[in-house]
């Protein structure tokens, strides 16, 4: 499954869902959720706003999940990504993967969470107390 | 017609995120086609130079000498920052 939306997901629920759907196949679930910090390069965040580019963004985020059901053996895998404006602690993306094996299933959504951060075109932009500035691609830590 | 787009502080910086162009005939590819861009000003000239941006065609990531053809989407956009 391979969503953009602007609303909030409930992990949990993500979670819970991809185990029915893998019901007894699955002998592991793994998850990443990343969420909004208040702090960046020293300036504190009171909001966060991420761009895509429409179209292209659900092409580079399904492309990732065929490349790490490729590469790993996989059951199921999800990746749900917010658009639009974002406080501290909101969620903004969550990745899942499912595996008869826990290996598969740990080193799909590293890749997955890694790959999404270099190849699916989102930009991050924050307002911090002297105005907004773009996040540039060099400087992009961890979510 | 091609369609042009721009993203994030690149959007920003140029003032302008989506418009049609009429393809002129000696505009074969990419790096042409940023070239006749940059002729609009000195904005466009420095911002578009980035070495850093990224280009698409029709969604798919290119390089500089891929062909442009008439009813394509270009888009150039700086680094991206999901995740």
């Amino acid at each position: 499954m391979i969503v953009v939306q602007t609303s909030d997901f409930d992990p949990g629920m993500e979670f819970e869902r991809l185990r029915v759907r893998c019901a007894g196949r699955a002998g592991a679930l793994v998850s990443f959720t990343g969420l909004v910090r208040d702090l960046n390069e020293g300036d504190a965040i009171s909001q966060l706003t991420l761009e895509h580019y429409p179209g292209m963004t659900e092409k580079a985020l399904v492309e990732i999940k065929a490349q790490a059901c490729k590469r790993w053996d996989l059951l199921d895998a999800v990746i749900i990504h917010r658009v639009g404006p974002l406080q501290p602690n909101d969620r903004i993306v969550f990745v899942a993967a499912a595996s008869a094996h826990r290996k598969d299933a740990f080193q799909a959504c590293e890749f997955m969470i890694d790959t999404l951060k270099t190849d699916a075109p989102f930009w991050k932009q924050e307002d911090t107390s002297t105005g907004k500035r773009w996040v540039s691609g060099e400087e992009n830590g961890e979510t | 017609m091609v369609r042009l787009r721009f993203f994030a502080s690149l959007r920003e910086t140029l003032g302008t995120g989506d418009e049609q162009l009429e393809l002129p005939d000696d505009v074969s590819d990419i790096a042409t086609l940023t070239g006749l861009l940059q002729n609009r000003g000195e904005t466009w000239n420095s911002a578009l130079a980035d070495p850093r941006l990224h280009i698409a065609i029709n969604r798919e990531i290119v390089k500089r000498d891929a062909p442009v053809v008439d009813g394509d989407e270009i888009a150039w956009f700086p680094p991206v920052t999901g995740g």
